[in-house]
């Protein structure tokens, strides 16, 4: 195994893209270096970017904010502004693991390993987070939920890296939640998870809505008819139902020792009503 | 090269001094600090970021040392346990656990009182709730947790008092 720690996305790239044979990018390495050791995979080359400046650093951008793809979860942590616009976003990366993952953990890895349950992806497709690629024919951006295709597969190209996350800028009057179902309160992985975005015009009715489960299918899905119970209703409690319906309805998952299908169903319902709720409350402003 | 292709050169600081070695791409920090560096205090619990017995301040932050490259820490400042002490004067926290016997076996302890560290850094007075998810990446078998949540509150307020 060869290990490179470039300092432009462009080297990282060249990197990836030459035939090294199986190249893996390293941002955290929490999976990635689990992964290895546990011999699951045995690349040839790893590129780190954390060297990357680019990567390292969130931005604003247009109103919304650029997450590089080597930004921790701890660093999502502690930026106010990023806290204040997508408090969702930021509570799902920072239920990843102990505080010694979220000192190396990013969104980009977590997005890119394509777990299935990966905590803060339903968060980051409820938000409508856009994917930055970078590769050997330039620069493209991708819908969140279209980078994972199937557990531990992704839609990336040889040679391409995921470089930052975009998030749109904020609408007045919207919030965001993301809630998780584990046995125990730290540490685990979702039996299911739930994020809810949306908006509310100024008589606090629901113009626009995103809801995104996790640990339901092969992967992070977007379950548009439950976003389309709330929008145009107050979020009331007819809404909420509708909502929780649909949720269970859009569920295909499986049974293992985390939960069955029949409970995984059940709770994706409950926990999107609930994270909806959450995310009316902060819309509101309370 | 050939042969010096696979190691990486690595200039680091650890404990504030200057370190300087040579390790394979795949070897992780725990390995270089334990087998290179003669520094075994993180211990190897798990290796997978379950147990924290590894933990170890990279640039500020902790970490699990089996998670990381021994290649990473290129320019970095590393802080194991081996760096709490003053001289013969052991860390607050140090002379706190032997006082409220918040160990028995010893093999968690180097990585709570890293974390531990780590989070008094951060937050002097915290709450219990606060340690305890603080510590919630490092597992204990024998003490049940309670008497480390002790000692570190003892400490904290020690280390308040200057
Ligand atoms: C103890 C422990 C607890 C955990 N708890 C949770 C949890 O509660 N919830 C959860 O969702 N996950 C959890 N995880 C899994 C893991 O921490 C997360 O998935 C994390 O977000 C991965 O990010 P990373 O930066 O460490 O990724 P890495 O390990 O660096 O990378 C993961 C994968 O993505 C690829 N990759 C990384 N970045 C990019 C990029 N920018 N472009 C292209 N490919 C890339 C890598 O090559 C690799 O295949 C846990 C892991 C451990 C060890
Ligand atoms: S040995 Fe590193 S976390 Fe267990
Ligand atoms: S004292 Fe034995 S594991 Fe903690």
């Amino acid at each position: 195994m060869r290990y490179e720690a470039p300092t432009t996305a462009k080297e990282a790239v060249r990197l990836m893209a030459g035939k090294a044979g199986m190249a893996r990018v390293l941002a955290g390495g929490t999976d990635l270096l689990v992964q290895i050791r546990t011999d699951r995979i045995a690349p040839d080359l790893i590129v780190d970017i954390k060297r990357i400046a680019g990567m390292r650093s969130i931005m604003t951008k247009s109103g919304g904010f650029r997450i590089g793809a080597a930004v921790s979860g701890a660093e999502l942590g502690e930026h106010k502004a990023l806290r204040r616009a997508w408090p969702g976003v930021v509570e799902a990366a920072n239920l990843i693991g102990s505080i010694q993952i979220q000192s190396r953990a990013t969104m980009g890895g977590n997005l890119c390993n394509a777990s299935p349950a990966a905590d803060s992806v339903p968060a980051l497709v409820a938000a409508g987070a856009t994917a930055v690629i970078v590769g050997p024919r330039g620069r493209r951006s991708l819908p969140v939920e279209d980078v994972a295709v199937a557990p531990g597969r992704t839609s990336l190209k040889k040679g391409e890296i995921v470089e930052a996350i975009v998030l749109p800028k904020r609408a007045p009057r919207s919030g965001d939640a993301y809630l998780r179902f584990i046995p125990r309160s730290e540490m685990d992985i979702a039996v299911v998870g739930a994020g809810v975005s949306l908006t509310l015009d100024r008589n606090g009715v629901c113009t626009a809505a995103r809801v995104a489960l996790g640990a339901v299918a092969e992967r992070v899905i977007l379950v548009p008819d439950a976003a389309k119970a709330l929008i145009g209703s107050t979020v009331d409690q007819a809404a909420l139902e509708r909502l929780a319906a649909a949720a269970s309805a859009a569920c295909r998952p499986i049974d293992d020792k985390r939960g069955t299908k029949k409970f995984r169903i059940k709770v994706a319902g409950v926990l999107a009503r609930r994270a909806a709720r959450t995310a009316l409350a902060r819309a509101q402003g309370k | 090269m050939g042969e010096m292709m696979s190691k990486v050169k690595v200039s680091t600081t650890i404990n504030g001094d200057p370190v300087e070695y040579l390790c394979d791409a795949e070897e992780t920090l725990l390995d270089v600090l334990r087998d290179h560096l003669g520094l075994t205090g993180a211990k190897e619990g798990c290796g997978t970021g379950d147990c924290g017995a590894c933990s170890v301040v990279v640039d500020g932050r902790v970490v699990c040392s089996c998670l990381v490259l021994g290649a990473e820490a290129e320019g970095r400042k590393v802080t194991t346990v081996e760096g709490l002490a003053t001289g013969d004067r052991l860390h607050p926290l140090q002379q706190k656990f032997l006082e409220f016997a918040a160990l028995q076996c010893g093999v968690c302890t180097p990585g709570f009182l890293v974390a531990a560290k780590a989070l008094l850094d951060r937050n002097p007075d915290p709450t219990e709730t606060e340690i305890r998810f603080g510590l919630a990446g490092n597992l204990c078998r024998c003490t049940g947790y309670d008497k480390i949540v002790r000692a570190v509150q003892a400490a904290a307020a020690e280390m308040r008092k200057g």
